[in-house]
């Protein structure tokens, strides 16, 4: 690491001495100076590079995505033979073919993002209060909310490389063993899943910053953030079923009581983060979803079987992307809130 | 330009029913070093932070270079170095590297940075630690580069919170010696809050005791000791060679009674072999003629000058008496 930052300021150096004797001009010399946002915006990506944190989770994350890769390629071809030979979209199938040992990629997505998110924010802001940190940066000509932006943004910079890397990866991967170049139509689809996934991943990261924010020590909200991860996963699927279960409409109910039961249901379901994305996710990956609610006869009469366009797929996942992105907003603002005015003591 | 460079008027901090800071006035003229003394929970760095719109004010402004702080931190930040109350650095970032984020937070190019960093580790004495990890710094270490990371975005006012706190006694005196020839050279404005008193005497132009939130008195150590000794001003300690036999004893009693009745004599306190009295004049020989007189051996005199110690425990006798 010493040596890196020798590298860095050689480099800085050189950079100076170049603009002073190419220019001479002291224009160049002030591009150099970064707002202070910038400025803790490139310390955090390089603190969350050289984390172990970090490189245990992309490592994991990494494995899992060659895994699922590996699963897919090994039963495409199955794939292609049960499926409607009609069906174009086969290289999407990289995302979402498996044969039941590993999950697809975008289900380990779904699983790992949150705890890629909580774990990149659970001690943004409470662990330097704790370090006494804090109290030194806030006390430099640094406005607050830039703190909370730099930690918030770039968590996600990291985010975003480490998905766009990867899920270029299984394409590249996925290119290369089946020979079959990707449509602009597949590979738009993909960039959109993968923002999507960020999108996801920083809900999570803004939970867990709120929750940093909120308590004082880095273990209360690590585990608040992983318990609410929990709960969202495991517990409120319980939950769900055990309401549905008491409001199941009788035998005798006509078809509008049944339809609004399903939606009802439905929308208990779509309070979860991990329902809105792998809703979105589902109709991005696989363009013959059509609804993602329930469609009674009349409706599907005379409709042709196929896939829609992206156009019409990201229509049909708008809503829940606004969801995620109104969660996120949410939390950011919840941290605000409390972050804003708050005292700040050393230690 | 200001007359004062810090002026706090009125300023009045409320935790729930706890008044911190209570409609505190305090004015620092431009290049002074001003002590701000006070037991713990006094509201000494309650009142620092305000200073630095670190946390707001129920009522009462603050003005820190004109500017006030409570609407306008940005600014006043940029012209005040503080040095928080056990200060923290990036443990994984050399010393080097913690000076650089600063003084690239306070807008100076990497290139003038890093030369300025390097030269400001020199002169608090951390040249050869420079390329060391800030987490293997020992105390007096973070200190010193606490102070160098003050210095580096050359502030007008530097506001040190406990500088001192947990240092050994040699360090704080290097400490200390450091605070007052940068400051001095660079004609800094230096406030610091401290409960140690004799170390601030040594530096501080002037004092301010400030005590449950308000200012009991203000001034240099000897306009302090009028203020809260105007009723005795001089004060002797007299060592006896205290007797053993019962006889001798009772000389003891009539001795402090003599002395009592002497004119100008104020107070007569006896503890263990020493003899405090407390004068409103000058009235040594009489003194010195009673104990004699009454067969008590003397073994020393000691005409003493009050420094901040008795002004303090002076100042806490009273708020216990008042209770």
């Amino acid at each position: 690491m010493a040596g890196n930052l020798q590298n860095l300021f050689a480099r800085l150096k050189e950079k100076g001495s170049q603009s002073l004797k190419g220019n001479g001009s002291a224009g160049k010399r002030e591009s150099e100076v970064l707002s202070p946002f910038r400025v803790i915006v490139s310390k955090e990506i390089s603190d969350h590079i050289r984390s172990w944190r970090f490189i245990i989770l992309l490592a994991v994350i990494a494995m899992a995505c060659l895994g699922s890769v590996y699963v897919a390629v090994a039963n495409i071809g199955e794939a292609l033979k049960s499926d409607d030979p009609e069906n174009p979209f086969i290289f999407l199938k990289l995302f979402t073919v498996s044969d039941g040992t590993l999950p697809p990629f975008f289900v380990f997505v779904s699983f790992l993002g949150p705890l890629l998110g909580i774990s990149m924010g659970f001690d943004a802001i409470n662990s330097e209060q704790i370090k006494g940190t804090l109290s030194r940066v806030l006390a430099q000509p640094v406005h607050r909310d830039n703190l909370l932006n730099a930690k918030f943004t770039a968590a996600l910079y990291v985010i975003s490389v480490m998905f766009f890397a990867l899920g270029f990866l299984v394409m590249g991967v996925g290119l290369i063993v089946t020979g079959l170049p990707p449509t602009a139509g597949e590979f738009l689809r993909v960039v959109f899943f993968i923002i999507i996934s960020i999108f996801y991943v920083s809900f999570w990261l803004n939970l867990s910053i709120l929750f940093s924010v909120k308590f004082r020590q880095p273990a209360t909200s690590a585990l608040a953030g992983i318990a609410t991860w929990l709960f969202f996963t495991v517990f409120y699927g319980i939950i769900v079923s055990v309401v549905a279960k008491a409001a199941a409409p009788s035998e005798t109910a006509t078809t509008q009581q049944v339809v609004s039961y399903q939606e009802f249901i439905l929308n208990l379901l779509r309070v979860l983060p991990s329902q809105l994305f792998s809703d979105a996710t589902s109709t991005l990956l696989v363009p013959t979803v059509r609804s993602l609610g329930p469609l009674t006869m009349e409706q599907v009469v005379g409709t042709i079987p196929g896939p829609l366009p992206l156009g019409q797929s990201l229509l049909l996942v708008w809503p829940q992307i606004t969801g995620l992105i109104a969660a996120t907003i949410l939390c950011f603002i919840l941290s605000y809130l409390s972050f804003m005015r708050r005292e700040v003591r050393s230690r | 330009m200001d007359r004062y460079i810090i002026e706090l008027i009125d300023l009045t901090k409320v935790y729930g029913t706890f008044t911190a800071v209570d409609k505190l006035n305090l004015a620092i003229p431009r290049g002074e070093i001003y002590g701000l003394l006070g037991p713990n929970g006094a509201g000494k760095s309650t009142a620092i932070l305000m200073m630095l719109g670190l946390t707001e004010p129920i009522s009462g402004t603050v003005n820190v270079c004109g500017i006030n702080s409570t609407t306008n931190p940005i600014e006043v930040r940029r012209k005040v170095g503080y040095l928080p109350e056990d200060v923290g650095f990036y443990e994984d970032y050399t010393g080097l590297e913690n000076l650089v984020y600063t003084a690239r937070l306070n807008s100076i190019p990497p290139v003038e940075a890093e030369e300025k960093a390097m030269s400001l580790l020199e002169r608090v004495g951390l040249k050869d630690e420079a390329g060391k990890k800030a987490g293997k710094y020992s105390r007096g270490m973070r200190q010193r580069l606490g102070l160098a990371d003050v210095l580096i975005k050359s502030p007008e006012v530097i506001i040190l919170d406990e500088p001192t706190l947990g240092i050994d006694p040699k360090g704080v005196q290097e400490l200390l010696d450091l605070i007052v020839r940068l400051s001095k050279e660079e004609g800094h404005t230096v406030l610091l809050s401290s409960h140690h008193l004799h170390q601030v005497q040594e530096i501080c132009d002037r004092v301010g005791l400030i005590v449950n939130g308000k200012l009991i008195a203000e001034g240099n150590i000897a306009s302090l000791s009028q203020q809260l000794f105007a009723d005795e001003p001089l004060s002797l300690e007299a060592g006896l060679k205290m007797p053993t036999q019962n006889n001798d004893v009772s000389r003891v009693e009539n001795l402090i009674e003599t002395l009592r009745n002497l004119e100008g004599v104020m107070k007569v306190n006896l503890q263990g072999n020493e003899l405090h009295i407390g004068c409103s004049q000058d009235n040594t020989e009489k003194i010195v003629e009673a104990i004699i007189k009454n067969g008590v051996g003397l073994s020393y005199l000691n005409k003493k000058e009050y420094g901040l110690n008795e002004i303090y425990n002076r100042y806490f006798e009273e708020v216990n008496n008042s209770r």
